[in-house]
């Protein structure tokens, strides 16, 4: 471990961070460049250098990156990667208040927090780990997806139940549209740009970004435009970093919650940063106090702060399942893979043992990254929160512009630019009817991977739904969301009677 | 070209700043600039039509790899586009076709499997077959506290109840891992219809799947199953080679488990339909430049693959014949609809 800190601070790899960080925050604001995509673009970088440095310098990239995509999330609400959605559930309507330089800040706080607590948890666990990583089967994945669902609690305000309900169904539709797994088309049309499905970035860029600007253009008539200018930034907030010593507190202990759940998620091979974010969000929401729920999707600190610890911890623990099994539990640390065996290292068991100086350098320089992240992006965030400041008219053309191109620069079909206004469309009806649109989304993330999850667990059980009572994980995880599901409804009902009975209390 | 110059003198300068500054820069104009289509000669993108840490995925990378640090190709980059066993990549390679002439998107036997199994419509003959490289064999694997330890002994609990040795892979139903599972089974003597399948999206996952118990056997590329099998996690009972390779030989193959059965996974690069023949051309010379390369002696050692070169008519002619045996075995094995569309 020490010869590791020693690698990992000589001048030439610190630098390296620093430049990981600063490029990796740019490449990661654009919509459709994220980590996966920035660490990418650095590897022929890393060749003319040692493994250690590469190493350091690809970790940076890649915390930039995932800081970059909040930072998109939240300013304009346009999460460009999937672990991003529920970032923007919170961020973005604290930035919308004002406060968005309060939410970068808080977003920079409980990433590098999520990645401390997950760095610790790393080198305390690492021996056990590797089991941790192998315990989870496809009914457990599956039943874990399930649990993701219940994070739609938090946009079924009063009488929102049942439309929260019916978006995420809506969105789990979605996710069907395409090729299935054994090659059968579903809901295509005989259209060939339909048999992969959606892209993520398609549905997120349109319900989210698009939606959200044409809603502004609605809202707003010309005579008003410079008041709500004025309004959209009361002076100075918009480029404050202050959080209250109170709001510390209030945040501290969700923030540890998530970053514990968040690595124990990201160790798990099938599940990553997407899918603990869900957790998080979902879990501190109904944990949280009544008065924080009602917070819960209008900018809460805790709903902010909750998924940006997971997805940051969630990262970390990715490294577990690559470093100990050389098993690639995401498309960012399968690169990482080819990384490390393009330097001739074999990660897996005994990476641990024969390789002690990568192993513990790739660890450190990773919490290196965490930390370089939060010295270079403070000081940015009062001139990133700036960009808010432009009046709308100017803004929102910039904001159509961005994602539009994001997605048509990924794919380079303008059909998907079609599919996209239609959607976009369509989103901004269901807006303008009060619709939430968030569960539609995180349906849509979660009903591939439950379905691919369900369908083996059903071939796995010889087509027997008995593994939802015969497998106690299983088991105990679909109890887990059954029980997130009725828990608002018990409380509302023990509050009623509370009411009702003013005698008792 | 002038990005060329710039690049190779950012290369020089690798261990200064400033050139890591000016690589930056370049990097950053490249993703500025990445819906103009690259000009130059030494680049080449590499297509993967499969996720990442897969068999196309090791393959692709290990061959850019050795062509970037050998210095035969300057810049190599890849592309994965995961989807429909395959068939998006075609898809985006034919659709895209007028500005690939850098891009070159690796596959193997599956391909001609999913065109004769009506999974997508496009087969080997609407792209340009360019060279094939590596030969890799199927591997069948326990987890190494598994009661199986020979093939034999997979097959009497096979023929006692096939739920009991359910078969993980990592591509779809009715696809290669799936394939070579059957024609196993079959060369043993048992019925290759009562065999549980259970596909997952990548061979890592399905090695995930072996490892966490939920299946009892593994059916996978030999190159992937390789460095845990040396690390004691899995244990390989056999593999699909005729002959034992040299980089596992106490591996036994199934013909010498009794199982008259082989069959090699090709892997090689198609172009986009139309590629002109200058550059397909060239990419098959840098290819054949590769196999000397001490990098690629290296990638190819750590791998466990075999040398396989077919380019031009050579390979045609090859895919050809592999396409009328495998269509032959899938209509025997009852994999292919019996009405056949087409």
């Amino acid at each position: 471990m020490l010869i590791g800190l020693q690698t990992a601070f000589t001048p030439l790899n610190i630098f390296m961070v620093f430049l990981g960080c600063f490029a990796g925050t740019f490449i990661g604001m654009l919509p459709g460049l994220g980590p996966v995509s920035a660490i990418a673009l650095m590897i022929p970088v890393t060749y003319g250098l040692d493994p250690a440095s590469g190493m350091i310098l690809m970790a940076g990239v890649y915390y930039g990156a995932v800081f970059g995509g909040s930072t998109s999330a939240i300013l304009i609400n346009a999460p460009g990667v999937s672990a991003a959605v529920a970032t923007s559930f919170d961020g973005y309507p604290m930035a919308n208040r004002g406060y968005a330089g309060k939410a970068l800040a808080i977003a920079a706080y409980s990433s590098y927090s999520g990645g401390t607590i997950a760095a610790v948890l790393l080198i305390a666990l690492v021996p056990f780990l590797a089991r941790i990583s192998l315990s989870f089967q496809s009914s457990d994945y599956f039943a874990m997806m399930l649990f993701g669902c219940t994070a739609i609690a938090a946009f079924s305000g009063k009488g929102q139940v049942l439309k929260a309900i019916m978006m995420t169904l809506l969105g789990l539709m979605l996710a069907t549209i395409g090729e299935d797994p054994s090659g059968i088309q579903r809901f295509t049309f005989g259209i060939t740009d339909l048999y992969d499905g959606l892209s993520f970035l398609l549905l997120s860029m349109a319900t989210f970004a698009l939606a959200e600007a044409l809603y502004v253009i609605l809202q707003s008539s010309p005579g008003n435009d410079k008041a709500e200018a004025e309004s959209a930034s009361p002076d100075s907030q918009i480029g404050s970093l202050k959080v209250t010593g109170s709001e510390f507190k209030e945040m501290a202990t969700p923030v540890s919650r998530s970053s514990i759940v968040g690595f124990f998620v990201g160790v798990l091979p099938g599940a990553g940063a997407t899918i603990a974010s869900f957790l998080a969000y979902g879990m501190e929401r109904n944990l949280a106090k009544e008065s924080q729920q009602q917070e819960f999707g209008k900018g809460s600190n805790i709903g902010l702060a909750a998924p940006e610890a997971a997805n940051n911890a969630a990262s970390t623990g990715s490294f577990v399942p690559l470093l100990t099994l050389g098993i690639p539990g995401s498309a960012t640390t399968a690169i990482m893979l080819g990384a490390l065996l393009s330097y001739g290292i074999q990660p897996g068991p005994r990476l641990y043992v024969d390789y002690p100086t990568v192993f513990w350098s790739v660890i450190i320089s990773m919490y290196l990254g965490n930390v370089v992240l939060l010295i270079l992006n403070l000081p940015l965030i009062p001139y990133i929160a700036k960009i808010l400041q432009m009046p709308r008219r100017y803004l929102t053309p910039i904001i159509l512009f961005f994602s539009l191109m994001g997605v048509y620069l990924v794919s380079f079909n303008d059909f998907d630019l079609q599919m996209m206004v239609m959607v976009g469309a369509i989103a901004l009806v269901f807006r303008l009817l009060n619709f939430p649109l968030a569960p539609l989304l995180l349906g849509f993330i979660l009903g591939d991977m439950m379905e691919d999850n369900l369908r083996r667990a059903l071939l796995v059980w010889d087509g027997s739904f008995a593994f939802m009572w015969q497998r106690p994980q299983t088991a105990i995880i679909m109890l887990m969301a059954v029980g997130m599901l009725l828990l608002p409804m018990l409380r509302s009902l023990v509050a009623a009677r509370r009411r009702s009975m003013p005698g008792l209390d | 070209m002038c990005t060329d110059q710039a690049w190779s003198a950012a290369r020089q300068g690798s261990r200064y700043p400033v050139g890591m500054t000016c690589r930056l820069s370049l990097i950053l104009l490249f993703i500025l600039s990445a819906a103009a289509p690259p000009a130059a000669a030494q680049r080449l993108h590499l297509v993967i039509p499969g996720g990442a840490g897969g068999g196309w995925d090791s393959t692709a990378r290990g061959v850019g790899e050795a062509l970037s640090r050998s210095g035969l190709i300057d810049v190599v980059s890849y592309e994965n586009i995961s989807g429909g066993s395959g068939s998006r990549a075609i898809s985006h390679l034919i659709e895209t076709a007028a500005r690939q002439d850098n891009t070159l998107m690796i596959s193997s036997s599956p391909i001609i499997l999913s065109s004769l199994r009506g999974v997508f419509v496009q087969s080997f003959r609407d792209l340009t077959p360019v060279a094939a490289v590596v030969a890799d064999y199927g591997a069948f694997a326990v987890r190494s506290d598994s009661p199986h330890r020979d093939w034999r002994s997979v097959v009497a609990a096979y023929e006692d109840d096939p739920r009991s040795v359910k078969f993980a892979g990592g591509s779809a139903r009715g696809s290669m891992d799936h394939m070579v599972s059957a024609l196993a089974i079959k060369a043993s003597g048992a019925d290759p219809r009562q065999l549980r399948y259970i596909p997952y999206n990548a061979g890592g996952q399905a090695i995930v799947g072996l490892l966490s118990g939920e299946t009892q056997l593994l059916s996978t590329g030999f190159s992937e199953a390789r460095a845990l099998h040396e690390q004691g996690e899995i244990r390989i009972l056999a593999i699909t080679a005729p002959e034992p390779v040299a980089a596992a030989e106490a591996v036994p193959t199934l013909i010498e488990q009794g199982a008259d059965m082989s069959f090699v996974n090709w892997r090689g690069f198609f172009a986009a339909p139309g590629f002109p023949e200058e550059r397909a051309q060239y990419y098959v010379e840098r290819l054949q430049q590769m196999f000397a390369t001490e990098q690629w002696q290296t990638i190819r050692a750590t791998r466990g693959w075999d040398d396989l070169f077919l380019s031009g008519n050579d390979f045609y002619q090859f895919l050809e014949q592999q396409e009328k045996d495998l269509d032959a075995v899938l209509i025997e094995l009852g994999l292919k609809p019996a009405v056949a569309s087409q």
